[in-house]
C-alpha cells in the first residue's frame, strides 16, 4: 500500500492496517495498544483539558509539519494553563490518495513531539474522504494535563507587571506566507514551532510570581496584548524598540505590506509577571534555546484602559490594534 | 542575499535620532511662520506612514495634514465593485484581485461575501499570479479585477503582454486603473478644501516621473514635493515644503532621488501605452465624475477586456446612510467628524471603504490613534 485509500477508513481491515502500520507503530504505548474503544487513564489531581483542530498549506514547512504542530500546538495550550501535558488523542481526515511516505513523516514528527513534552497519545480515529473533499490531510489533537502550576489568569494583570516575549516574533506566519506564495527570498526562516513545556516547566520550578502565560499563536502577539488588556481592564504599553523581530521576518513584512506584531508563531509565548521578578525570569529564559530571544517588552499601566500603546521611542505613541480579518497584502 | 538588499531599503531611514533631528529642524525653520502649513498627502500610504510612525504628533505646530483621494480602494464607486461581485457570480469564473478589494462592500455585498456563497475569488500579490491560476484551470475564465495608480498599471500591462505572447484564451480583464493628477486637480476646485502644498507619493513617480506634478507649480503655484513613505524620507519632504512656503515659492521638488527621476520609467510607459488609452471620463467615490481621469483596454485588445465581453450594467449606487468617506477623501472633512467612526463603523464592521483598506484614511485613524 502506497496511498491511503477510501476503504483504509472503512473500518475494517484495510483501516486496521494502516493504524497497525502507521499509527500504533509510532504512538506505541501500553494504554493504547490496548485498542479499546475508550481509553482508561489513571486520575489526576486537577487537569486541564484542550482541543485544536490544524488544517495547514503548506503541509510541510520549514521548521516543522502539520504532526509536529498539532503535538505542539495542543501541548503548548496546556502548558500556558500551567499543566503538564499527559494524555492526547489524535484524530485524521485524509483525503483519499494521500500518500503513505508523507503520512508515516507526520506520524514521525509527532511522535518525536509527544517524547519532548512526555505525553502519550492514547486514543485515535481515522476517517478517510474522497479526493477533493480535503487538503491532504486534517489533524485533531485533544489533550489532557495535570495542573502543577496555579494561578495563572490574565485577569491578575496589575500596574507595574512587566511583559515579556520569549522569542523573535512572526516567524511561523511569515515562514507560511513566504512558502505558500513562492516567495523565495529567504534561505534562514523557519517556522518557531515547538514545544513549550520543557522551557515553561523551569519557570514553573524557579518559585517567580506569573501572572499570565500565552503562546502568541494566531493574530500573534498583538492579538495576546489586547486580550489581556482587555480582560484585565487595564492599559499594555510596549516599547516598540524592545520586540525582537528578526531581520527576515522584516524583511517579509516589508515585502507584503504586515505588521510582524499580527503573525502568528507556534513556539513563542507571553508572559506577564512582577516587576521584581522580570529579571530572573529572563536569566531562566536565556539559558534554554527557545528562550534566547527573550525580551523584556513593557508594562501593565496608562492611561488607555483596555488598550495596547506602541512607544515608537522617539517620543510618539499608538495604539497597537486587534488584528481582524484576513491578513492581506497591501496593493501599491 | 537578497534579504540584506530589503533590509538597506529601510533601515536607517527609520532611525530615532534622524527623526527626531529631522523634526527639530523643521519645528525650528518654521517657527516665523503665522499659521500651520496645510499638507495634502495625496497617497493612503502617506497617510498611513504618517500615523503609525507618529509624524503628525512631532510636527503637530507646523503641519495640518489633509488626507488626499490617494487609495485605490477608498475611491472605488459602488458600481464598480458591483461589476466584480458579477463577474466572479458567473459560472465557470474565477475573479482574481488584489488585497482589500475583497472587502469592500457595495450593493451586492463584497467579493468576500460572494466567496462565501461559492463564487471563486482570489486575491493575488501580483497580476502574474494569473498566468498559473489559467493553467491549472484550462476550462475556466480567469478575469482580473484591476485596481490602482500608475504604481500597479504597469503589472497588468505585463500580464497582458505575457497572454498575448503565450496564446493564453482563459485569461480576462476589467480595467479600473486611474491616475493621481487628475483627482487633485479636481479637489482644487472645491471651494471647500484650502491646500497650501502637495506631498506627492515616490512609488507613483518611480513609474510616472515627478512631471506628472508640474502643472501643480506652473499653473496653480502650489509646492509639490515627491516623497518616499519611510518617516525620515516623509520628514525630509516635509522641511522641503517648509523651505518653500517660507520663502514664497513653489516648486516641484523631488526628495526620493534615490528612486525617482523627472522622466520615471519610460519603458513601462510604453508598455502602458501600449495597451491602454484614455476614458473619456470615471466616477471617483467621493468626489464625481473626473474627464480623463481613468485607463481602459484599447479596442485592438477587446478580446480581452471583460467589460465589452460581458454585458455588465451601469448603475449609480447610493453611499451608506451616515458615511462621509466621501467628503473625507475630497479633503473636506477628517475621520472623528464621522459619526458612524469608531462607533458602528470599524474594520470588523465597515460601512464606507475608507475603513477597510490598509490604505484608507479612517482604517489609520483605527488602528493607530492620536494619542496626544
Amino acid at each position: 500500500m502506497e496511498r491511503v485509500t477510501l476503504a483504509c477508513g472503512n473500518g475494517a481491515s484495510e483501516n486496521n492496517a494502516l493504524i497497525q502500520r502507521v499509527f500504533f507503530k509510532h504512538f506505541e504505548n501500553q494504554i493504547l495498544i490496548q485498542g479499546n474503544d475508550s481509553a482508561i487513564l489513571p486520575s489526576l489531581s486537577k487537569m486541564a483539558f484542550s482541543t485544536d483542530s490544524y488544517t495547514i498549506s503548506p503541509l510541510f514547512f520549514a521548521g516543522g509539519d502539520i504532526g509536529k504542530l498539532s503535538i505542539c500546538g495542543t501541548c503548548n495550550d496546556l502548558t500556558m494553563m500551567g499543566a503538564r501535558p499527559k494524555y492526547l488523542s489524535a484524530s485524521f481526515i485524509i483525503e483519499e490518495g494521500f500518500e503513505l511516505k508523507q503520512l508515516e513523516k507526520i506520524a514521525q514528527s509527532m511522535a518525536e513531539e509527544c517524547r519532548k513534552n512526555g505525553v502519550l497519545i492514547v486514543t485515535g480515529d481515522t476517517k478517510v474522504v474522497g479526493r477533493g473533499h480535503a487538503d491532504g490531510i486534517y489533524i485533531n489533537t485533544a489533550g489532557i494535563g495535570e495542573v502543577i502550576y496555579e494561578g495563572l489568569n490574565p485577569q491578575s494583570l496589575q500596574h507595574g507587571d512587566v511583559i515579556i516575549v520569549s522569542n523573535s516574533i512572526g516567524k511561523h506566519g511569515a515562514s507560511i506566507f513566504s512558502q505558500r506564495e513562492g516567495i523565495d527570498l529567504v534561505s534562514h526562516l523557519y517556522s518557531d514551532c515547538a514545544s513549550l513545556f520543557p522551557l515553561v516547566q523551569t519557570l514553573f520550578q524557579s518559585n517567580l510570581t506569573l501572572r499570565a502565560l500565552r503562546d502568541a499563536t494566531r493574530g500573534g502577539l498583538a492579538a495576546v496584548l489586547n486580550e489581556w488588556a482587555r480582560s484585565s481592564q487595564t492599559c499594555i504599553c510596549i516599547d516598540e524598540k524592545q520586540v525582537p523581530i528578526s531581520d527576515e521576518v522584516q524583511g517579509i513584512c516589508e515585502f507584503l505590506g504586515l505588521e510582524a506584531y499580527a503573525l502568528a508563531n507556534e513556539g513563542t509565548f507571553v508572559l506577564a509577571l512582577p516587576k521584581s521578578d522580570a529579571l530572573r525570569a529572563l536569566e531562566i529564559l536565556h539559558s534554554h534555546p527557545l528562550g534566547k530571544e527573550a525580551q523584556i517588552i513593557g508594562e501593565v499601566g496608562g492611561e488607555y484602559k483596555q488598550r495596547v500603546i506602541l512607544d515608537s521611542g522617539y517620543g510618539t505613541r499608538r495604539f497597537l490594534d486587534m488584528p481582524s480579518g484576513e491578513i492581506l497584502p497591501r496593493i501599491c | 542575499m537578497k534579504m540584506l538588499e530589503l533590509k538597506q531599503l529601510y533601515q536607517g531611514f527609520r532611525d530615532p535620532k534622524s527623526i527626531l533631528a529631522w523634526s527639530e529642524k523643521i519645528k525650528q525653520e518654521a517657527k516665523d511662520l503665522k499659521c500651520k502649513i496645510r499638507v495634502m498627502e495625496v497617497c493612503g500610504g502617506h497617510t498611513h506612514s504618517i500615523m503609525k510612525y507618529g509624524i503628525n504628533q512631532l510636527i503637530e505646530e507646523v503641519f495640518e495634514f489633509i488626507h488626499g483621494p490617494g487609495c485605490p480602494v477608498c475611491i472605488m464607486p459602488k458600481n464598480r465593485i458591483n461589476h466584480a461581485v458579477l463577474l466572479a457570480q458567473e459560472e465557470n469564473v474565477i475573479l482574481a484581485t488584489l488585497g482589500d478589494m475583497i472587502r469592500i462592500p457595495s450593493s451586492k455585498g463584497s467579493l468576500s461575501d460572494a466567496r462565501s456563497k461559492g463564487a471563486d475569488v482570489r486575491f493575488v500579490y501580483s497580476p502574474l499570479d494569473l498566468l498559473k491560476i489559467a493553467k491549472e484551470n484550462p476550462n475556466k475564465t480567469v478575469i482580473y479585477f484591476a485596481i490602482g495608480f500608475e504604481t500597479t498599471t504597469p503589472m497588468s500591462a505585463a500580464l497582458l503582454e505575457r497572454v498575448e505572447r503565450e496564446g493564453i484564451k482563459n485569461i480576462l480583464f476589467h480595467i479600473n486603473h486611474v491616475l493621481v493628477p487628475p483627482p487633485m486637480e479636481a479637489i482644487l476646485q472645491n471651494q471647500d478644501v484650502h491646500i497650501d502644498a502637495f506631498i506627492a507619493p515616490s512609488h507613483v513617480s518611480v513609474i510616472a516621473g515627478s512631471k506628472i506634478y508640474e502643472p501643480f507649480v506652473s499653473k496653480y503655484r502650489i509646492p509639490t514635493v515627491v516623497a518616499g513613505f519611510e518617516p525620515v524620507d516623509l520628514l525630509e519632504g516635509l522641511w522641503m515644503i517648509v523651505q518653500q512656503v517660507k520663502h514664497r515659492e513653489a516648486r516641484l521638488e523631488n526628495q526620493y532621488k534615490r528612486s525617482v527621476s523627472f522622466e520615471g520609467n519610460l519603458l513601462a510607459q510604453e508598455k502602458i501605452e501600449h495597451y491602454f488609452e484614455l476614458r473619456e471620463s470615471f466616477m471617483w467615490r467621493g468626489i464625481g465624475e473626473i474627464p480623463y481621469s481613468a485607463l481602459r483596454l484599447k479596442e485592438k485588445f477587446a478580446q480581452y477586456d471583460a467589460e465589452r465581453v460581458y454585458d455588465l450594467p451601469y448603475e449609480v449606487v447610493k453611499e451608506p446612510k451616515g458615511c462621509i468617506c466621501p467628503q473625507i477623501i475630497s479633503g473636506v472633512a477628517k475621520p472623528l467628524s464621522c459619526k458612524l467612526f469608531g462607533i458602528v463603523c470599524k474594520p470588523t464592521s465597515p460601512i464606507g471603504s475608507c475603513m477597510v483598506s490598509s490604505e484608507g484614511v479612517c482604517n489609520a485613524y483605527f488602528r493607530y490613534g492620536n494619542l496626544l
